[in-house]
């Protein structure tokens, strides 16, 4: 019996926000006489952060402090359309729908603070911390609080804003397959070093190193959160997972997460995750979406190491001990490959 | 462990921002962690009532007769629905988007397509009770025989599985059995490869396993409306379906969501939403409809299993040269999305690589299983296992570095891909790069310096002259070996441009002060004050009893349409 290591590696892109449907999302913004926003939305927050990442691009784009925006999502009679968060559209579609609305919003703001200031509205800069001033001149300020007041009491302006981000449907041409499909891509590659025992075929992921380019990263803790978990769910999928384990067969089908069978703490591997920014031309501030694509390169990774390992290649997920053991059996031993490079350079 | 390479592509951003990449704390958090957060099942209600569903257990059966005259008798039962209670009791969820026929009933009437296909729904006082009645159903199946293969479903012969697809196939653009993809001429391509590599890859299904699993809450609203409690990926595509489904105005629907325990793809369907309102609607009380971990597992939709052949012609050099992907999208019994998956697959092929002969035959098959759905990198993850496998054998078919390989054939800026559009924003040269430094794994100095800025476009960007095939038409499988009918010229686009939206201001800058789309500060002028004594009557409140318009003239009869009149037919078959 002995223990067998081996590297595998893929790379992959990823479509962000498919344009099939045409779906497009909606945001409005608006202000309370203090200077605080709201911004509804009928986005769903699957625990990926939809609503942290309007959050940050709302407080960006109107140039206020964070703590100074909420995000009210989902509500039917007081959201606007928006088609869901699937096919990783949340950040790129709703995130330009939320620049629109704030861009929207913040001109009324300006347009007021103008008017409290005596100024002209493209002399004002906003600071992110509650303060809007003439540009080059600090001293000529004004809170967005005192203007929010004046605006609601004195001028009569409502700082509000709506948004819609909406790129058309695209058509499918019949014989060739002619599209535009959607308009950006993010793009990965993912080395997996597993351990193989040829005595009882079991896979264990001993590291994984990937690199992700991502467009702009809105927020690295909540990229982190995903790319990681994402992973986690693709070394699942490649050697854990399934309802029906001899597929088409439909028999065995587990009832609960007791006989579905997923990795445990002791399973996951320790993971490193380089993050490139490669902004997107129609992104909100260039960013694209990593909530789909993390667990895709795992996959391909962990099967190609195992058959770095042992010189068995298993074509059809998942990659049990039981493949593995009939692979090595036809082939007649273990068969390993080339070794790849040495330790891992995490520092 | 993440860490941010700001050096690269670094002149393509400005870093000044305030809190657009921060890793500030989200705002809910707080919530999530001190379990105050409240998901759809946190309401309640008085006299709220439980809905469960009967399900057929077999894989395909006819269904001859249904009794539930024991189960209506039962303690705590207050109603029980059947297939004719349901409005609109066939549907399917992208006739949101007008894209493929109804296929899919709420409650079964006539025939049982999948083990696990709802039949009958009971309405009690109690979970147990609806439980208890369940079991007091009575259903007279005739069992059919089943097809679990996707190529086995497209045979001539086998089993009928869905009667709105009599062959076992979704139907692209009113012509095809599948969706092609054709780009340059892959036959003479492998003819003259030095490697021609052809293998079979099969994805496996997979569950969601979200921690809330699927459900709703609906309850009579005043005023006539019903408030839903639902935990829907898309609340207005879950709004949607369900105003069809039950037949009402979407605006006496109040949808609440927004805050789910975990989706994943798999809360796209609608699964409870359309019952657990048509329940509020006859009961006139509150109704919960929420799968347990068994339904959850066994019949909430999985990850579709994708079958995929791939076929790659790659010179000595490691240049591939020809790529040919056949797919099966395994469907089960009903549509749901696999239609779309499948357009998505095909605008994916030949992965990120710069290949100049492109084809792919990708099908959309129904089986008698639990139909699949949505899940994250559905039509692209499985054909990224298949297409990253093969990459790995093509490499050492070439005697070639797996990481070099990659570096050799990437995608760059300016490239034709094979859906032709051309590649902008490309960056897998880049990650490449990174990921073998980081796991030190060697490559040459020549695979170091390669860039996705550079060696793409020129000849790159030409759509070669590619053979077109009416292979696969609707209805008739002798067109399968059909030959090549014509050549389309190289350089031919069929499909216009998307129309790109316009902002104002740099996308990836601070926004510009007054550069505002839409918004106009009006010239300055003194507001109107409100003065009560010179304000204009209101106008007089005008009751509905005006005379009726006159009628319309006289018009084509309409199609039925349910939401998106927005949308035309996008490339299946449009609905009649």
């Amino acid at each position: 019996m002995a223990r067998h290591e081996g590297r595998g590696m893929a790379s992959v892109n990823y479509p962000i926000g498919m344009n099939l449907g045409g779906d497009p999302s909606q945001a409005l913004i608006h202000s309370n006489p203090d200077g605080k926003f709201t911004v509804a939305l009928s986005a769903i927050d699957l625990g990926q952060g939809m609503k942290q990442v309007s959050r940050q691009i709302a407080a960006e784009t109107l140039g206020v402090p964070i703590e100074d925006v909420y995000v009210d999502t989902a509500d039917s009679d007081t959201g606007p359309h928006d088609m869901g968060s699937f096919a990783s559209r949340g950040t790129h579609r709703m995130g330009n729908a939320v620049i629109a609305a704030a861009r929207e919003a913040r001109g009324v703001l300006l347009d007021a603070a103008a008017e409290e200031l005596e100024v002209n509205a493209s002399d004002l800069v906003t600071d992110g911390r509650g303060n809007i001033h003439v540009r080059g001149a600090p001293s000529k300020t004004i809170t967005v609080k005192a203007t929010a007041q004046a605006a609601q009491f004195k001028q009569g302006k409502t700082i509000a804003g709506r948004g819609i981000f909406l790129i058309p449907l695209s058509a499918v041409d019949a014989e060739t397959g002619e599209m535009n499909p959607n308009t950006a891509f993010a793009h990965a590659c993912l080395v997996a070093d597993v351990s193989v025992d040829d005595e009882t075929g079991e896979v264990t992921v001993l590291r994984m190193t990937s690199a992700y380019e991502l467009g702009r990263v809105i927020n690295p803790r909540m990229v982190e959160q995903q790319l990681v978990g994402g992973a986690w769910m693709g070394i699942s999928h490649a050697l854990y997972e399934t309802p029906e384990p001899y597929y088409p067969n439909p028999e065995h089908g587990p009832r609960d997460f007791n006989e579905y069978l997923m990795p445990g703490p002791g399973d996951i591997a320790p993971y490193h995750v380089t993050v490139l920014e490669r902004p997107a031309p129609d992104g909100p501030f260039g960013g694209k979406g990593p909530g789909e694509m993390c667990a895709n390169p795992v996959l391909p990774a962990i099967a190609n190491a195992v058959y770095n390992a042992v010189g068995v290649r298993v074509d059809e997920l998942p990659i049990t001990p039981e493949k593995i053991l009939r692979g090595i059996r036809a082939n007649g031993g273990v068969k390993p490959g080339p070794r790849r490079g040495g330790a891992v350079n995490w520092r | 462990m993440l860490e941010m390479r700001k050096d690269l592509f670094a002149d393509e951003r400005d870093d000044n921002l305030n809190v657009v990449g921060k890793g500030v704390q989200r705002q809910d958090a707080p919530g999530h962690v001190t379990a105050r957060t409240r998901f759809f099942d946190d309401h309640a209600f008085d006299g709220l009532l439980h809905l469960k569903v009967v399900r057929s257990p077999h894989h395909h059966a006819r269904i001859r007769a249904i009794d539930v005259s024991a189960a209506e008798r039962a303690p705590g039962v207050k109603r029980v629905l059947r297939g004719a209670d349901v409005p609109v009791n066939k549907n399917t969820l992208l006739s949101l988007i007008n894209f493929g026929k109804d296929d899919e009933p709420t409650l079964a009437v006539d025939k049982a397509r999948y083990k696990g296909e709802p039949i009958v729904a009971i309405i009690a006082d109690s979970e147990a009770e609806a439980l208890a009645a369940r079991k007091l159903v009575r259903i007279d199946y005739e069992p059919l025989n089943p097809v679990f293969d996707v190529e086995e479903a497209l045979k001539p012969g086998a089993p009928v599985v869905n009667e709105t697809y009599p062959g076992n196939y979704f139907e692209y653009h009113q012509r095809f059995d599948h969706q092609k993809l054709r780009f340059g001429d892959v036959e003479r391509a492998f003819a003259q490869a030095d490697h021609v590599v052809e293998h079979r890859y099969q994805m496996s299904p997979i569950e969601h396993a979200p921690t809330e699993t699927n459900g709703t809450i609906a309850a009579p609203e005043h005023n006539d409306r019903y408030v839903v409690h639902s935990c829907a990926q898309g609340l207005f595509f879950s709004l949607g379906t369900t105003a069809k489904i039950v037949d009402l105005e979407s605006n006496r629907l109040h949808f609440i969501g927004g805050t789910v325990g975990g989706g994943f793809g798999g809360k796209v369907d609608s699964l409870s939403e359309p019952l657990a309102v048509l329940g509020a609607m006859l009961t006139g009380r509150p109704v919960r409809y929420v799968l347990d971990r068994e339904e959850e597992m066994l019949y909430g939709s999985p990850r579709g299993a994708e079958r995929i052949y791939v076929k790659d012609g790659v010179m000595r050099d490691g240049r591939i040269v020809a790529r040919y992907i056949r797919s099966y999208f395994d469907a089960g019994a009903y549509t749901r999305l696999s239609s779309y998956a499948a357009i998505k697959c095909t605008a994916h092929v030949p992965g990120p690589y710069s290949i100049p002969n492109v084809a792919s035959d990708i099908y959309v098959a129904y089986t008698n299983r639990c139909p699949s759905t949505a899940m994250r990198g559905f039509g692209v993850t499985a054909v990224d296992f298949a297409l990253e496998v093969q990459m790995d054998r093509l490499a050492e078919a070439v005697n070639m570095d797996p990481m070099e390989f990659r570096i050799l054939n990437a995608y760059r800026d300016g490239d034709m891909k094979a859906h032709r559009r051309v590649a902008k924003n490309t960056a897998l040269v880049e990650c490449v790069q990174v990921a073998a430094e980081k796991a030190n794994w060697p490559i040459s100095e020549q695979a170091r310096r390669a860039s996705s800025l550079t060696e793409g476009g020129g000849e790159r960007a030409q759509i070669p002259a590619t053979p077109l095939d009416q292979r696969g038409q609707i209805g008739r499988p002798e067109s399968r070996n059909g030959p090549a009918t014509q050549t389309l010229p190289a350089g031919t686009t069929r499909i216009a441009l998307s129309k790109q939206p316009v902002f104002e201001g740099a996308r990836d800058s601070r926004p510009t002060p007054v550069q505002v789309p839409r918004y106009e500060p009006s010239p300055r002028q003194e507001a109107p004050r409100y003065d009560p004594a010179v304000a204009p009557p209101l106008p007089a409140y005008q009751p509905a009893a005006s005379p009726p318009p006159a009628a319309p003239p006289p018009t084509a009869p309409a199609q039925p349409q349910h939401g998106a009149v927005r949308f035309s037919s996008v490339f299946g078959t449009r609905r009649r």
